[in-house]
Formats: C-alpha cells, structure tokens, sequence
C-alpha cells in the first residue's frame, strides 16, 4: 500500500483523526504524543501529522509510524509515553500495542503485514489517513494539483473526457452510470446565454445509506482530491461554479471542506485564472437538513436552489436542464476522487483493476457482525469471501455468516452461496442486489432477515418525501404488513400481497428512492422465505430477535402418546395418559421450546396449527 | 397571527410584541441579542440564489429552534412567501419549531447499530427520561432523539450527547452515561 511520500526529512507520526477515532479520544493522542516530543527534544526529527480516516476504525486511537508504517492502536494518552520512550527513544518496537491477528494471537507491525491492509488497493482512498487533510503542501508533496495543472494547459476539454471515458469509470453512488459519458452529455449541452450563464458541477455528498461512510471519509481524509477533481469537471464541461451538497449530519467534513476551499482559494487552485490560465471555477458549499431523498439528484439540486427536497421526473436530465435550468454534472464524492489520478495516469492504467465492465476500485464500508470493521478498497470483482473473511477477519465469536446487505436500503443480501461471486455492478444485479453506494453489513445466525427487511422498509417509509402515491402510500402498506408479521401476527396471503406491492412500486415510483425501496424486501424474501414462513405459519422467529411468543401445541392426531415430551418438559406442564394424546398447559408454558425438538413424530407445532393455516388461508 | 405589514424596503424591525390571535394573550419576545445575530446572518446570504436552507440552519443555531416568529422574520427579509419557509422547515428533519432541550440525545438508527443492538438502548433512554423520541424532559435538560446513520458505523451502537460522541456501548451503560451531563 502505497501512501503519501511526503518531501521533508522528518520521520512521520501519523494520528488518525477521522470521525471514528475522534470519537475515541483521538485528539488527546495527538496533544499528548505533541507534548511528550516536546519534552523529550524529538520536535525536529518527527512531525506529528493528524491524518484522515486510514480505514480500520474500530482499532483507534491508532498512531502509525511513518515510513515503515508501524501501527500501534487501542491507545491512551499513557501508552504514547512508553511509545515515545521505547519505540522513538531507545528504537524498540512496543509489542503490547501492535496489532493481533485474532485467530493465531499474533502480532504484526507494519500495515503491510495486516491481512486488512495488504488485500487493499487504494486509489480513490489513495490519501486518506497518509496526509493532513487539510494543509495544501501535504497535498500537493503527494501529486496533488499536477492534475488539474495538466488538464490547464495541457489538455482539450475533448481530451480530459475521451481519457475519463477510456478509464470506464462508472459512478459510485450506486448508479453505476459511466462517468465519461456523463461529462461528454453535459459537454454536449449548450448554454442559451453563454457570457452570462453557466453549467454547474455539483458534488453529490448526501450520503444517506446508513452503514456507508467512504464518502465521509474522503471527505475528511482528503478533501483537496474532490475540489481538484471538480474543478478538473468543471474545465470539461465548461463550467465556473461547482457546488458540494453534503449532510449537516457530517460536521467535520463540511468543516475541512470549507478550510480546503479558503486554502486552495488562496493557493490559486480556485477562483480566477485559476494556475493562469483563463479558467476560472469557484465551489460553494451547501448543507442538507436531513433528507435522505436528497440524495436523489433532482431532489438534490431542489435542496441546492433552497428549496423543499422534492425530486421530479426525468428526462429532461441534469445534463439538460439542472440547476436553474442549465446544464448540470452530478458525480459523488468516490467517483470524483478517483478523477485527478486517472488523468494523471491515463484511462489504461485505471482500467488494470477491477472487471471489464466494471473497472477500477471500489470502496466499501464493512460493518456488523465481523472482527475488522472500517473502510476497504478492493478492485471491482473482488469476491465476497475474501472481503469477509481475509479482510475482515471473519465473523466474531465463533458464528456462522449468515448474509451480508448490500447498497443500503435500496440493495438487497448476500447469501452464503454468494460468497463466491465477483462484487460488480452487473453480476450483483443479476442476483437482484445492487452495488450501492458499498456499504456492506454483515450479519451472523443472530439477524432476523426479516426484521432487517422491515429496518430498511421502516427507513424508506419514512424518508419518502411523499410526492408521489405509490413511494408515499405503498412503502406504508408494505411496512404495516412487515410489523404484522414481526409481531406474529402475519397471515398466508401476506407474502404475496408484499410481493404484488413490491412490484406495484418498483413500476410506477417517480424517483430512486420508491424504485428500489422493495428491493431490501423482495431479496430477503427470495433467499429467506423460509424464515418469513416460520413467521407467518410457525408464529417463530428462527433468530429470536423478533418479540414473538409461540404458542405450542401438540397435533392430536399426530401425537402417539409417547410421553418423551412430558419427559423433557423442565416446567411439568405436558400432561396425558401413555400411549393417549398429550396435553400442553400453555398458560404455565414457558416457551422453551425443548418438546418441539424431542418430539419423533413432529407432533408439536408452534403457534397455530400449520394445518389450520392452510385452508386457503382463512382462520 | 398577524403579520405587520411593513415598508419592504427598509429593514424589518424585530418582532418584540405581537397579539397572538389563537392564543388572545399577548406575547413578549426578548431576543434582541439574537435577532441582530441572525440580521448579520441575512446581511451575507439576502441576495445569494438559493440560500433559504443555509440561512435556516444558521437560524436554528442562533434560536435553538425555528419558532413561527423566527420563519416570518426570515421570509420577509428574502422576500420569499411564508408558506416555502414553513414548506422547507416542515421538509426536511432536522430542522425543528419546538424548543430543545440543554442537550440533545441522539440514537443512531444506522443499520449497523441497528444490528448491534440500538434498539436496546433507545428502549433504555426511553425509560429512564420518560419521554418518546422528538420530545424534551420537563425539567428541560435532555431532548431525546433518534438519528439516521451518523457514519461511525465502527464504533455500533452509538449515541451522541450533545458533540460527544460514545460508543460500543450497552444498555446498561446509559445510567452512567447521563451521569457525566
């Protein structure tokens, strides 16, 4: 993993500061490991450097030790005087804090050495967690701004979109739509006025798929990439202002956006005559309010101009008629931070990664039920298993995987039988899930996969800006229906009637949003049904996370009196003559489910009787 | 309530009486302070195309919440309809017209805490102020809220207190939690 070789003859000491690792105290880290150079007179041989996010999250406060790439994680402000003294003073590595891989116990020093790290390639993520985000130099000591210096004099607009094209590059919001020819259409667009109008850049930063945080990221970790890379947009398609819509909820990034934006502005990297030429270009920041439909690019552009976040029909299309009716390119965070290296490099270099359809990298956020958790960049068609199981480090405490969703609440899960297949844009929809903005949540056996279909349902229904009937009211419907059947109160027909609406909704939603809101329901039906039957016939839930309790019962006609149940039953409650049908006293019962299991002839069912459920459906 | 018709071209004098019709009382607002605050904010963003969202949260910061006083101030000064302020604060969730509490409890609602057990702690939060999501204690010192996905995904669950943010935490956590506040 190839990070920011920074000129300067100093040794570095990287402190992450990302979201998360602030959370954990990271800045204490920084102060302390400030101080305790000062103290020891090490201020001119090591820089501390407060980076972005480097990925592995749930390890912070980590301070890695730069060039060898030391990381020592899990820290106190007392651990960084014994790395002070031991590692930096008397040149020891301090074993306690280093990294252990959880299966072996063992320990490991450098990134590269970590499964986490070395199965990575970063690209998009290339400066994240390796510079200051926000000091241009640092930036720049890494090739920053070469690009757009390049793009100014060097190159066409005709150029710069033939090699964005060449690269393949397709978004990576979740749409998947090839970047190029985005900028070329948008090219394509004529201005009515063109001395007093201009088209837009908007970058769309609205990230609001829960478990999905590489935009946030890059944002934080290296904001510069995003400005160069629209600024380089914005010369494309003959643009002079870009704006970033990012989410309130996201504070720390709008706050070294808008310190990256004042430097670059003084730097000369924006504004007028831009590295003298005659380009100019200017980027504003605007912030959401809490709408996820925002993140819908006509929605957006709504919320851009001040107003309520409704999207609208398309075509005409941003490139069309966007902002205030002009042109407009809407690319997100990920896709722009890839831009400034492609031109740099060439679309051929881009295009060794990843698949033939989909080339390149892509970012996914890992979370849930798995050791590593944080931010990975793997090439497109990166199988599954190797995200979960050499990247992740497996699923904790001895469990099975169980399914992992994808693209947030408009993707759908992974199975088991789908470890093996490459994550693309194309082999995911094939099996009915979607790429999605990457974030990726794991699952064990303790995830009800219908609670997490009604998770996602809840969340749709309730950002669905109520413009159009079928998102508004049907995502309603589908919901009541899913509370039914986590309460055990489903019925037979349900499952069709969710089916029938899924695809009610899916035909005639305006926007995104009500268009792939079934999808966490239709896919977790498909590779789960069982477990919405045992729901709806078997009044249980295999996971036990749903509040159900089963009522049991023994089929008399079934039962042939062999009293193994009244055996094992620890509360006496099952009572009967041999060889007589049994009786449970489902007051007393305490639901432990043991005579379920004993019973050799399966007489004992949960809830209400599978049988009585079964004429037509009416009880 | 009845909105003073004034002369548009100079500036809007702060509201510091008005009769409210639903009420029949008359209500005295003293925020001086914070209207001169919120004028500075407009002297920036009145002739900025598309700046209503941007000013609204500046608002937000300045009075804590967005009363229906505050909405018509800024209406008149954009020279926008009343109606799209109420329209843009009623859209989008974060905005707020009710008073908040000293500080706000938000329980992230991400999938990945959702999956680690959030629930739990809301359920817990719930119990132990005594009120729903979206309403503030008596005593005006908690506002509970829940939260779409923050992005710290890795420390799941997750709440956050005021700016502080903790992590991997337990249900039974929560008590001492509140302690510190």
């Amino acid at each position: 993993m190839k990070g920011g070789k920074i000129l300067t003859t100093k040794m570095h000491l990287l402190v992450c500061t990302g979201s998360a690792c602030l959370s954990a105290k990271a800045k204490g880290i920084a102060e302390t490991l400030r101080e305790e150079l000062h103290k020891n007179n090490l201020e001119s041989q090591y820089r501390v450097i407060e980076t972005g996010c480097i990925g592995s999250c749930e390890l912070g406060p980590k301070i890695i030790v730069s060039p060898e790439e030391i990381m020592y994680h899990g820290l106190t402000p007392d651990d960084v005087k014994q790395i002070v003294q031991e590692h930096l003073i008397n040149g020891q590595i301090v074993e306690k804090f280093l990294y252990e891989v959880p299966e072996t116990g063992e320990k490991k020093a450098t990134l590269n050495e970590i499964s986490f790290f070395k199965n990575q390639i970063k690209i998009a993520l290339r400066n994240c967690g390796f510079i200051n985000p926000v000091q241009i130099e640092d930036y720049l000591a890494t090739g920053g701004y070469q690009a757009l210096t390049q793009v100014l004099h060097q190159m066409t607009p005709e150029q710069v979109i033939e090699t964005v094209k060449r690269s393949g590059l397709r978004g990576r919001g979740g749409g998947g739509f090839p970047t190029g020819i985005k900028w070329e259409l948008t090219r394509k667009s004529e201005l009515k006025n063109k001395k007093m109008d201009t088209k837009y850049v908007i970058c769309n930063a609205d990230e609001g798929d829960p478990g999905a945080f590489m935009d946030r990221s890059i944002l934080e970790g290296d904001p510069h990439s995003v400005l160069e890379a629209m600024a380089i947009a914005g010369f494309a398609i003959g643009s002079r202002q870009g704006y970033v819509y990012v989410r309130a909820e996201y504070g720390l990034a709008v706050e070294r956006l808008d310190a990256a934006i004042k430097i670059a502005k003084r730097y000369g990297a924006l504004g007028n005559n831009i590295f003298d030429s005659d380009f100019s270009f200017d980027i504003e920041i605007r912030i959401g309010a809490g709408a996820f439909v925002c993140g819908e690019e006509t929605a957006l552009m709504n919320s851009v101009m001040g107003h309520r976040g409704h999207p609208r029909p398309k075509p005409p299309f941003p490139a069309q008629k966007g902002l205030w009716n002009k042109p407009t390119l809407i690319n997100n965070v990920e896709t722009l931070a890839n831009i400034p290296i492609i031109i740099l490099k060439g679309g051929d270099w881009y295009r060794q990664y990843g698949t033939e359809k989909s080339p390149g990298t892509k970012v996914f956020a890992l979370t849930g039920d798995i050791n590593n958790t944080g931010l990975i960049e793997v090439p497109m068609g990166t199988t599954l298993r190797t995200i979960v199981f050499d990247l992740g480090g497996g699923i904790p405490d001895e469990r099975e995987f169980k399914a992992a969703q994808i693209g947030g609440p408009s993707g759908g899960v992974l199975t088991r039988e789908h470890l093996d297949i490459p994550l693309d844009y194309d082999s995911l929809l094939e099996i009915g899930a979607m790429v999605g903005s990457g974030g990726l949540v794991i699952m064990d056996e303790t995830s009800c996969m219908v609670d997490i279909a009604k998770f996602y349902l809840d969340f749709t229904q309730d950002e669905s800006c109520g413009k159009c009937t079928p998102c508004r009211v049907g995502t309603k419907r589908m919901l009541e229906i899913l509370m039914r059947i986590v309460d055990g109160e489903g019925q037979e027909e349900d499952l069709e009637e969710l089916e029938s609406l899924s695809v009610l909704i899916k035909d005639t939603s305006l926007c995104g949003l009500g268009l792939s809101a079934p999808n966490p329901v239709l896919s977790t039906m498909k590779y789960f049904r069982d477990e919405y039957e045992a729901h709806i016939l078997d009044r249980y839930c295999p996971a036990g996370v749903c509040n159900i309790k089963p009522k049991y019962r023994i089929d008399p006609e079934t039962c042939t009196g062999c009293g193994l149940c009244a055996k094992v039953c620890p509360e006496n409650v099952i009572k009967g003559e041999k060889r007589k049908p049994h009786q449970i006293d489902s007051e007393a019962c305490k639901k432990c489910g043991l005579c379920y299991e004993k019973c050799p002839v399966g007489a004992i069912t949960r809830g209400e009787s599978r049988k009585h459920l079964s004429i037509g459906g009416v009880r | 309530m009845r909105v003073e018709e004034q002369n548009k071209s100079t500036k809007k004098t702060h509201p510091v009486k008005y009769k409210d019709n639903d009420l029949q009382q008359t209500v005295i607002v003293k925020d001086d302070e914070k209207y001169e605050k919120l004028d500075l904010v407009l002297d920036e963003y009145e002739d900025v195309e598309g700046s209503l969202v941007t000013v609204l949260h500046q608002a937000q910061k300045i009075f804590g919440h967005l009363s229906r006083d505050v909405q018509i101030y800024v209406a008149e000064r954009l020279g926008v309809p009343f109606a799209e302020v109420y329209g843009v604060v009623s859209f989008y969730s974060l905005f707020t017209v009710q008073p908040r509490g000293e500080y706000t409890i938000e329980v992230c609602m991400g999938t990945a805490c959702y999956v680690k057990g959030s629930g739990k702690i809301l359920e817990k939060l719930k119990s132990q102020l005594g009120i729903e999501p979206g309403e503030t204690t008596e005593d005006g010192k908690y506002t509970l809220e829940t939260t779409r996905c923050l992005g710290a995904c890795s420390l799941a669950p997750i709440i956050k207190i005021g700016d502080d943010v903790h992590g991997n935490i337990t249900a039974e956590q929560i008590s001492e939690i509140l302690t510190k506040y």
